[in-house]
């Protein structure tokens, strides 16, 4: 299946079937993925996931539907239920009333995306993975292939977004328990740069294996690696949302009234050159927005609906108003004197299942989670149990933030919940001259 | 009815295949759902999802292609996918899987509610609009929402050794929130949404008592927003039904789980406290705490006969006079382990290959009414209606947060407090459960929102509980 030549077949079949005022966008996503669980250095779970969705919405004044469907990829098969759906819209639009927010944008705009088509074996990958990983208990979850993204509207938009990527994110489990992650990326595979990673994970098993520190519950020195940052920042990210803002949901409230601040080194950006999303939303092309500036608020994001009903410009933003390409500006302090700036206190590489204790103090819970270590006069000495970490965000990167590491790294999800996701972060690591641990 | 059976019978039986055994699990859902928020109509969705997942096992390496390409040609292009990667990756495979059992059961496992035809968008609409409009006009009340989404699933599993099991169900999604703010504060109240669900038709909203509930709601969220903060310290926690299986999911279901035991999911979901050797004698609870696995309760959202890899699904006790007695693990675990197990096999959608989930895990109900239970407590708090949960990848130090508290003093409901959080470690956590509400205070409920697995699944579990109190607990509030 020609995946762009498929989109473009049912986006001229809907073209020559509506009527009238009938207007209607559609929304594509498709994937062809291989996904390989590991346990223990072998292949636990292997499978093959074909898929193709298409979100039809039908327009015709200020009356408005949507419909999901799975297609198959074959056109004949699909058109006719297409055409069902459309038809079933029709009938529903009717006996709808107005919606008095719809703004929708009715420009014809463009925007296409091509990435590498590299062809990417998984089971060649994972035979790579199994071989490297003797001796070693590895558990971890690789995801390969092609994805695409389309949305096209009767109005003239199109835009188009396919790339083939890998994702392979691991764990090393110590016999003790104790384990450290991490996570290859790209394009294209490459054994050395996967023999590269996991080496690295291979040397933190080694400080893992001494006997953990139990630590009392305190506030503490500590530096968060970009990974950990990652799990505060998701937790946060929506609240930049005009409707979180607007209707008491955002953690963020505080900041963009004026109440709570954060530290003048954070700056934060929605961007899209470097970022991996697609350069569109299904509400027009995506725009480069400064999120937080110093530490002030800046823009939030608004979807065309928002700007209807709260009188606000609409800036490009997706329908659940997040950031998909969020980039936090880096700071002064180079990684390879993390472990000395930090002197005594913890050296956390993950956080998580982060949750909010306080939602509109930004207040946040979780819990440290795969190579967190206690330092001693910049060196390590020792992994520590499991630690709950209660505090919030406005101190985290407020009073709380020392410094932030040099160069952002950039982050990618590994989320596949009904299908892989796109997007990505980038974020520095974040020395804190304490962090709160409650249990 | 599963108006496809005759012709995915035909095409799976006409498929070329070399494998040992294949099998093909073929799912349909069909899914609509109607919101109001802040009192306007938002566009109806529709969902229509349908596809197939051919397994196949050769030399003992199991692998999956699933395809919503449901032809002939298609099905059989998947099986070939599948083929072609189990002989990859023989020889790399942690599981020699040649002497696994495989079902050869026919049945048909058709729900109430199922074949209820469905009221039209205008009706729903209507009734979402009413129930929105007892909402008062309140410049604090500056969101709400009322919403229902119905949810048909129609499942064909069929095997190589000629099993044939089908099965139809409705699910039926209502909630009701709403949030009110000030300039310094806002709180939120809901009713349904990640924790009240049922299979049925349209009588589960009245079964479920969401019609009438949204003024309710309005007036409770406007009670928190005037309400003093949670104190902090120690005190009896009397849990409601609602923060109750919110408890039972996070702290028994998930560390239960035999693949998280057995290391699956270790890198993502986690591992548990629990170990193998446990089961059969490990002290989980007070004698009061008896959880069961039970896929019979009419209307619990994971009701059924048999799971989605055949096993067939039966009552049988988890946790039994507070002793530990089995795991929650399906087929696969309970061969890779040699525990008993319960029918707990099950995969999200036609894409997602089945893994050990939580079904229908339920606290039995014990032997006091609500008011026995408040009287019973000199210095206590009650929560209710989970907002925030957390807790570490054993399953093991948790922190939940509830919408709604009550403080509790010599045997009295006392003042509303906001922000009601509490936190504790499983293992001592269900030792001090000190009193056991009886069957007027079990309400049966669940949530279509259980996350797990690589590639990520997010799946439907039931859970029904009577209120609880536990001893001594430690429970804060928020920022002033």
């Amino acid at each position: 299946m020609d995946a762009r030549q498929h989109f473009t077949a049912l986006l001229e079949y809907l073209q020559a079937q509506v009527v009238g005022e009938e207007g209607f966008t559609l929304a594509y996503d498709a994937e062809v993925s291989s996904f390989i669980r590991f346990n223990q250095g072998q292949m636990r779970q292997a499978g093959q996931v074909q898929q193709v969705y298409v979100t039809l919405s039908l327009y015709q004044g200020q009356r408005h539907a949507e419909s999901k469907l799975a297609l198959s990829g074959v056109l004949d098969e699909d058109l006719p239920l297409l055409q069902q759906a459309l038809q079933h819209l029709r009938d529903v639009l009717p006996t709808l009333s107005d919606d008095p927010y719809l703004r929708l944008n009715r420009q014809a705009w463009r925007s296409e995306s091509m990435g590498e088509t590299v062809a990417l074996d998984g089971t060649t990958i994972a035979q790579q993975v199994v071989a490297a990983a003797q001796g070693l208990d590895l558990v971890g979850f690789l995801a390969v292939g092609p994805q695409y993204q389309g949305f096209a509207s009767s109005w003239g938009a199109f835009g188009w977004y396919a790339a083939s990527s890998f994702n392979l994110e691991f764990s090393l489990f110590h016999d003790n328990g104790q384990a450290v992650k991490s996570a290859y990326a790209g394009e294209q595979w490459d054994a050395q740069a996967f023999a590269r990673k996991l080496d690295s994970a291979r040397q933190q098993l080694a400080y893992l294996g001494r006997p953990a520190k139990a630590l009392q519950s305190g506030a503490y020195r500590a530096y968060l690696a970009p990974a950990a940052l990652e799990e505060l920042i998701s937790l946060c990210c929506w609240g930049f949302g005009a409707q979180a803002l607007a209707s008491g949901g955002s953690p963020l409230q505080r900041l963009f009234s004026g109440k709570a601040e954060l530290s003048s080194q954070v700056t934060l950006e929605e961007r899209i050159e470097g970022g991996l999303a697609p350069a569109f939303t299904a509400e027009g092309p995506r725009q480069a927005l400064r999120l937080v500036s110093q530490g002030r608020p800046g823009e939030r994001l608004v979807s065309s609906r928002s700007a209807a009903e709260y009188g606000l410009i609409a800036n490009g933003a997706c329908s659940g108003e997040y950031p998909l390409s969020l980039r936090m500006h880096g700071g002064e302090l180079d990684e390879q004197d993390v472990l000395q700036r930090l002197g005594s206190g913890l050296y956390i590489g993950n956080l998580w299942y982060g949750n909010f204790s306080d939602l509109p103090a930004a207040r946040l819970t979780g819990m440290t989670r795969f190579a967190t270590f206690w330092v001693e006069d910049g060196q390590i000495q020792a992994p520590i149990n499991t630690m709950r970490f209660d505090d919030s965000l406005f101190d985290v990167l407020g009073a709380q933030l020392e410094a932030l590491t040099r160069e952002p790294e950039l982050l990618l999800p590994g989320g596949t919940y009904g299908a892989r996701q796109t997007g990505s972060m980038a974020l520095p690591g974040a020395l804190l001259s304490r962090f709160t641990l409650t249990l | 009815m599963f108006a496809l059976s005759d012709t995915l019978q035909r095409r799976f039986a006409a498929l070329k295949s070399t494998a040992d055994f294949c099998s093909l699990r073929y799912v349909q859902e069909n899914r609509e759902s109607y919101w109001v928020r802040r009192h306007v109509a938002q566009a109806p969705s529709f969902v229509d999802d349908g596809g197939a997942m051919l397994t196949v096992r050769i030399a003992g390496v199991e692998a999956y292609a699933a395809t919503s390409d449901l032809s002939q040609a298609g099905l059989q292009a998947a099986l070939e996918r599948a083929e072609q990667m189990a002989r990859a990756l023989a020889g790399h495979n942690l599981l020699d899987l040649s002497d696994l059992p495989y079902p050869v059961e026919q049945a048909d496992d058709v729900m109430p509610g199922y074949q209820q035809p469905q009221a039209s968008a205008a009706h729903w609409f209507e009734l979402l609009m009413a129930e929105s409009a007892l909402i008062p006009r309140d410049a604090r009340l500056v969101d709400s929402h009322v919403g229902l989404t119905f949810t048909d699933h129609q499942q064909i599993y069929l095997n190589s050794a000629g099993a044939c099991l089908r099965r139809a169900q409705r699910y039926v999604f209502p909630q009701v929130g709403v949030t009110a703010s000030d300039a310094h504060d806002s709180q939120s109240r809901s009713f349904g949404g990640t924790h009240l669900a049922r299979q049925g038709g349209a009588e589960v909203l009245q079964q479920l008592g969401v019609i009438g509930s949204a003024a309710r709601i309005a007036d409770e969220a406007l009670q928190l927003l005037l309400a003093p903060n949670t104190p902090s310290g120690a005190r009896d926690l009397l849990l409601m039904p609602d923060q109750m299986i919110l408890q039972i999911h996070e702290s028994i279901g998930h560390p239960l789980e035999l693949d998280r035991i057995l290391g699956d999911e270790r890198n993502f979901a986690g591992t548990s406290f629990i170990r193998q050797e446990d089961f059969g004698h490990y002290q989980y609870g007070s004698p009061l705490l008896n959880v069961t696995f039970d896929p019979g309760v009419p209307g619990e959202l994971a009701s059924y006969r048999h799971d989605d890899d055949g096993t067939p699904a039966q009552r049988e006790y988890l946790i039994r006079d507070g002793i530990l007695q089995r795991p929650l693990g399906g087929a696969l675990s309970q061969w890779r382990s040699g525990l008993p197990g319960v029918a707990n096999s099950r995969a999200c959608s036609w894409n997602r290959p089945p893994i050990d989930r939580m079904a229908n895990l339920n606290l039995e109900p014990g032997e006091q009414s609500l008011a026995e239970l408040i009287g019973g407590i000199e210095r206590g708090i009650l929560m209710s209606n989970n907002r925030s949960w957390s807790i570490d990848d054993a399953r093991n130090k948790f922190q939940f947060g509830c919408e709604w508290g009550q403080l509790i003093e010599n045997g009295e409901l006392k003042g509303v407090v906001k922000n009601p959080n509490y936190r504790g470690i499983s293992s001592g956590f269900w030792r001090n459960l000190k009193a056991v509400g009886d069957a007027s205070t079990f309400e049966v409920m669940g949530t279509p929102y259980c996350g797990k697995g690589e590639p990520n699944q997010v799946i439907r579990v039931g859970h029904a509980s009577p209120a609880c109190v536990f001893a001594d607990i430690d429970v804060f509030g928020g920022v002033a």
